[in-house]
């Protein structure tokens, strides 16, 4: 599978849409540096991703990406607000971004997210699948990443949850200013954002990769 | 450090495997403390049997054969030697005392030991400290006995009370001398050495035990014994003290050398150095068990840290995923490694100290072992430093085989 180009702006909002095993979860594994392409370019603002060692492509993921996947995003035996913090602890940059406080940021989000008191402290395994995932969104937000990666993050969701969640990230992602780029084969999220793409459109042989 | 944090967290999450892991760990240290407990406990207790004391005396054997029936009371003499050739040599100006000891009886299995007054006035042990009467006085007459703490607790007697002593050291009598009781008049305190475990008599005493009586004395045989003259013929060892340690060697020689019949003597710490030499065998052997053992809790928590790596990689995707780099994973997992094996180690280290503390009556009644309760040494300091190290060391297999899964799984796993 090859990308001629596909970029997102700093705030945009791109779906990228298409049946299962049409390569989705592989495009974003590339995005995040998580798979190394042998050919063609994953810029991230200005590094290439492609050409970073180990070692700096999980530093810039660390301090530009947040990523969220279908289910199961929360470390079990932290609390939600530990899970929030995770991201600041693994990246000075979001460290510092995210305030003096990250405790205090996190609850913050967790707050704008709907989610109050104690639940945000207890353990993250008690939660409900809806609140799991916005506590994956709040975690994939806080210090202010430039580029959220979603996969699906509202499969195991029912409609209302979803919808709920859209909103939530959302607005969360235009308030830090950070691009959202979603794979989903649900196509009735796609009215919600800017550029919508099927990948076996813009999938040929050949040419390069970009996300801005 | 926030990995450790979060290595506690995980552990904690995983409270039931960790404890596990953590008792056996705990076990094999409070095994390995405890060897060297005993280890030091046991040479303490050999050295501090015997006090001031220069010399030891005895019919010709083996100087470690001849401390360990003379002090210790291990084994018996193969001799014994003349009575005359002890007052020869107690009347030699570089003596200043000289304890005369005579073995071969018992009393329902704890040893006999005819001495004389100078026992109590000269016999030093544990840097010096002598025997002190717990209560009564020492033996004046034929018939008199001092029971070491053990006996009289032991067989719960009290001053006043006849006992009757065997000859011979079975424990049932061979031939008791039932027509011979001995009155207890002096009960001396615990000194931590076999002095604990014997029943003291005059030198005169055990000649009576020994004497065949006229069938028409039989009647009133402590009359009739009282009457005989029952200064020894021959005793068993001497504990020997100089004016000046000086003179040690050359009275050895002398002793060693002398021409009336053959004597053996040794000086203390000479015999202890071979005896020693005779425990180390036993002590590395019981050493290399405990190292063994230890080992194997440590293996056996990097086996546990390894079989549940591959329930652990959603964890581990989702910690990559938000920046944590492969070497943050494997980090993590060492540190749950040394987590396991500082908590193991200290349990276990309260543990042997419980277990002294628990354990030191009885063995102190049963083995006449004295175990010190010194906090951790050096020695053993350094030992735990070295579990802790070996646990370092088998923690970098979970670590590296961490590494090499989040290496290959990256953040999607379940894909």
């Amino acid at each position: 599978m090859a990308i001629p180009s596909l970029n997102v702006e700093r705030g945009g909002k791109l779906f990228i849409s298409g049946p299962s095993g049409s390569g989705k979860t592989t495009l974003l594994n590339l995005a995040a540096g998580l798979i190394v392409s042998k050919s063609g370019r994953i810029m991230i603002g200005d590094r290439d991703m492609a050409k970073l060692s180990g070692g700096a492509r999980d530093r810039l993921r660390a301090d530009a990406i947040g990523l969220i996947f279908q289910q199961l995003n929360l470390i079990p035996y932290l609390s939600p607000v530990q899970n929030v913090c995770l991201s600041t602890r693994f990246s000075r940059a979001r460290h510092a971004r995210a305030g003096t406080d990250p405790v205090k940021k996190a609850r913050e989000l967790l707050g704008a997210m709907g989610m109050h008191g104690t639940v945000v402290e207890g353990r993250a395994a008690e939660l409900s699948i809806g609140q799991q995932q916005r506590v994956a969104a709040a975690r994939a937000l806080i210090g202010q990443p430039t580029l959220i990666l979603a996969d699906e993050p509202t499969s195991a969701l029912d409609g209302l949850s979803r919808d709920q969640f859209m909103t939530l990230l959302f607005s969360q992602a235009e308030e830090c200013g950070a691009a959202v780029v979603m794979v989903s084969h649900d196509l009735g999220l796609a009215a919600n954002f800017d550029t919508m793409v099927q990948l076996q459109d813009i999938a040929t042989f050949g040419g390069h990769h970009d996300a801005d | 450090m926030m990995l450790i944090d979060l290595a506690a967290r995980s552990l904690w999450n995983r409270r039931g495997l960790a404890l596990v892991t953590i008792l056996s760990i705990a076990l094999s240290v409070v095994l390995l403390l405890g060897v060297e407990k005993v280890r030091e406990g046991t040479r303490a207790s050999f050295a501090g049997t015997v006090s001031g004391v220069d010399l030891i005396m005895g019919a010709r054997s083996g100087g470690l054969q001849l401390m360990l029936y003379s002090v210790f009371r291990i084994g018996d003499a193969p001799n014994n030697f003349r009575w005359n050739t002890y007052l020869e040599f107690a009347d030699r100006p570089e003596v200043e005392w000289m304890i005369p000891i005579s073995l071969g009886d018992s009393h329902r299995g704890y040893r006999v030991v005819g001495t004389d007054g100078n026992f109590f006035e000269h016999f030093q042990y544990r840097d010096g400290r002598g025997v002190v009467f717990a209560s009564g006085v020492p033996f004046q007459g034929l018939f008199d006995v001092v029971l070491g703490a053990n006996v009289a607790s032991q067989l719960s007697y009290r001053l006043g009370d006849t006992i009757l002593i065997n000859h011979g050291l079975g424990t049932e009598a061979l031939a008791e001398h039932a027509e011979r009781p001995f009155v207890v008049t002096g009960i001396l305190e615990p000194t931590g050495t076999p002095v604990d475990r014997s029943v003291h008599v005059s030198l005169e005493a055990i000649e009576a035990l020994h004497v065949d009586l006229a069938p028409e004395a039989a009647a009133s045989p402590s009359a009739a014994l009282t009457a005989m003259d029952l200064t020894p013929t021959t005793i068993t060892a001497a504990l020997v003290g100089l004016r000046t340690p000086l003179d040690t060697f050359a009275l050895q020689r002398e002793i060693n050398q002398y021409a009336g019949e053959p004597l053996s003597a040794v000086l203390p710490g000479f015999g202890l150095l071979e005896l020693w030499s005779i425990l180390e065998i036993a002590e590395s052997a019981l050493r290399i068990v405990s190292a063994i053992i230890v080992a194997v809790s440590i293996v056996g928590m990097a086996t546990i840290l390894v079989s549940i790596l591959s329930q652990r990689r959603r964890e581990m995707a989702i910690l990559r995923s938000v920046g944590a780099t492969p070497l943050h994973i494997s980090l993590l997992l060492l540190f749950e490694s040394v987590l396991l094996a500082a908590l193991g180690t200290a349990v276990g280290v309260a543990g042997a100290f419980a277990v002294l503390v628990l354990a030191r009556p009885y063995i102190e009644r049963t083995y006449g072992l004295y175990l010190a309760f010194g906090g951790v040494g050096w020695w053993e300091a350094f030992l735990l430093l070295l579990v802790l190290t070996a646990a370092l060391i088998a923690g970098l297999i979970p670590a590296w085989r961490a590494y090499r899964q989040s290496v290959a799984d990256g953040v999607s796993p379940i894909d």
